[in-house]
């Protein structure tokens, strides 16, 4: 059996600063640290995620947290077997920071460096958290992205199908500042639906009409706002009761359309004794979604794994577990191991990403 | 100075799809394209239609709207593909490096006003705006430059 491997991994993305230490052996893997700087205050006021501040603040944040992630792993930096980063996809800017980073401890150690797909971190997380056995399907829903992929390896990705227009997490933002909800949109449309109807408004279910595990929520988002405004022109505004009426609805649209397609991503997954239903990004934190998946996966006899939030957003343990496994099967990165702002993790399919023939309509 | 120049009825999603596909055959590199409208008025799908049009390998097209820019190389050069929804500073423009894709690329960007002074003045403005019917917009395009003329000659016909 080798030996255990301990990586550092640094995730710099999107709106977080990371860094941990994953150690792992052939039966299990253990976070020695994992330390997040998040930037949602510093992002607040902005309506979202503001891409060169974060940039910046990737820059000066990466070696602290890199540094915390040692102290808390109570771990020198030699007693590192591999430095794992997150090179793509993601803001430029910030997958830049985290590479340079990456490769100056790489020289300074004489470590090897591991260039990991922030997506196949995500991907890979139910095996850190949870041991899931290979094949697995995964609902990765995060940032820009949202798909369903069967996962049979470390590097081993099908892409059943996913969204052909906006990401839901994208859906979430841009309904949010539309009625006039804080950013993050996530939580604010969850809590802001606890207390809506439904059935008051009638959003459509773009795609359901269609076979395929695609889906689309760019036409919901303008079915949303042309509610909005004929509400406003009639009403002179919007109340809080429409406020939380139209988050619910809208809420109520994307669930069901995620959980049919998932029941539909379920069907493409080979019939095994222990199917795994796995989910993992941060709209898997929505407890309507998170509900509605679980019961798919207990409709087909399978288990459901939804990682500790904390895990399920960005974070570096992820990206040092995903080299962790990687490592095994594939030569390190050198040093002209680059940023890459898109990086699919199934290049077998065909593009789905903006293919719909008749756009975004449902 | 922009001057109103050409109005255009796109009756369904698939009548944009047409549009910008023949507005990309007509594009080079140093065009500038500012698309503008509310959301959900089909500035990401004009831009896709657009951008997939032209490339050499069919990819995917996802919304810039986290990463800001994505770049493409396609058979006319390459496209820089912008949203700036979520900048705030005129300042995180120029480190986007935006300005100098202006010279060095056919640049499509969405929610051009956060471009403020830095609008290139050679820049051809589509305005998308949503009508009655959920699915017809209505499409204007302004410029400037002379160049545009030519340019768009039988674009809408």
């Amino acid at each position: 059996m080798p030996p255990a491997r301990t990586i550092l991994g640094l995730e710099s993305s999107c709106d977080d600063t990371a860094a941990a230490i994953v150690r792992v052996t052939d039966t299990d893997a253990t976070i020695l640290s994992s330390v997040v700087a998040g930037q949602t205050d510093l992002h607040a006021s902005y309506g979202g995620v503001v891409p060169e501040i974060a940039a910046r603040a990737h820059a000066e944040k990466l070696d602290i947290c890199v540094e915390q992630a040692l102290t808390q792993a109570k771990l020198p930096l030699r007693a590192v077997d591999a430095i794992a980063v997150t090179s793509g996809p993601g803001l430029i800017g910030g997958v830049v920071s985290g590479v340079m980073c990456a490769k100056g401890l790489a020289a300074a150690t004489g470590k090897p460096l591991y260039g990991v797909n922030h997506l196949a971190g995500h991907a890979l997380t139910p095996r850190l958290t949870d041991q899931t056995p290979y094949p697995y399907l995964m609902l990765l829903v995060s940032g820009g992205h949202c798909q369903f992929l069967l996962v049979s390896g470390p590097d081993s990705f099908s892409r059943l199908g996913g969204t052909i227009d906006d990401a839901p997490g994208e859906a979430f933002d841009k309904i949010a500042r539309l009625i006039g909800l804080p950013q993050p949109g996530g939580p604010a449309i969850e809590t802001a639906a606890l207390k809506g109807d439904t059935t008051r408004f009638a959003f459509p279910r773009p795609l359901l009409d269609r076979p395929g595990c695609d889906m689309s929520f760019s036409g919901l988002k303008t079915a949303v706002l042309r509610t909005r405004d004929a509400l406003i022109s009639t009403q002179q505004g919007l109340t809080r009761q429409d406020q939380s009426d139209l988050a619910a609805g809208f809420q109520a649209a994307v669930v069901d359309v995620l959980i049919e397609k998932t029941r539909r991503a379920f069907a493409a997954y080979p019939i095994a004794p222990n199917r795994t239903l796995c989910v993992a990004g941060g709209v898997a934190a929505n407890m309507a979604i998170r509900a509605g998946l679980e019961t798919i996966a207990k409709q087909n006899e399978g288990t459901f794994v939804a990682p500790p939030l904390a895990l399920c957003t960005d974070n570096a343990a992820m990206i040092a577990y995903a080299a962790a496994e990687q490592m095994q099967k594939r030569d390190p990165d050198d040093m002209t191991l680059s940023a890459r702002p898109r990086w699919p993790l199934d290049t077998n399919q065909p593009a789905m990403l903006g293919s719909g023939k008749k756009g975004a309509k449902a | 100075m922009s001057h109103p120049a050409l109005t255009i009825h796109l009756q369904d999603a698939e009548a944009t799809d047409q549009i910008a596909r023949a507005l990309g055959q007509r594009l080079q590199v140093g065009d500038v394209v500012l698309l503008q409208g509310p959301v959900g008025a089909g500035k990401s799908h004009f831009a896709r239609s657009l951008i997939r049009s032209l490339l050499k390998e069919p990819e995917d097209v996802p919304s810039p709207t986290f990463t800001l820019v994505q770049t493409y190389e396609t058979v006319s050069g390459a496209i820089w593909h912008a949203d700036l929804y979520r900048l705030s500073d005129i300042q995180e423009v120029e480190e986007l490096g935006l300005v100098d894709a202006f010279e060095t690329a056919i640049c499509l960007i969405e929610w051009p006003d956060r471009l403020g002074t830095l609008t290139p003045e050679s820049a051809l403005r589509i305005d998308l705006v949503n009508t009655d019917d959920p699915d017809e917009r209505v499409l204007s395009a302004e410029w400037s430059d002379k160049k545009w003329e030519e340019r768009l000659e039988g674009w809408s016909a």
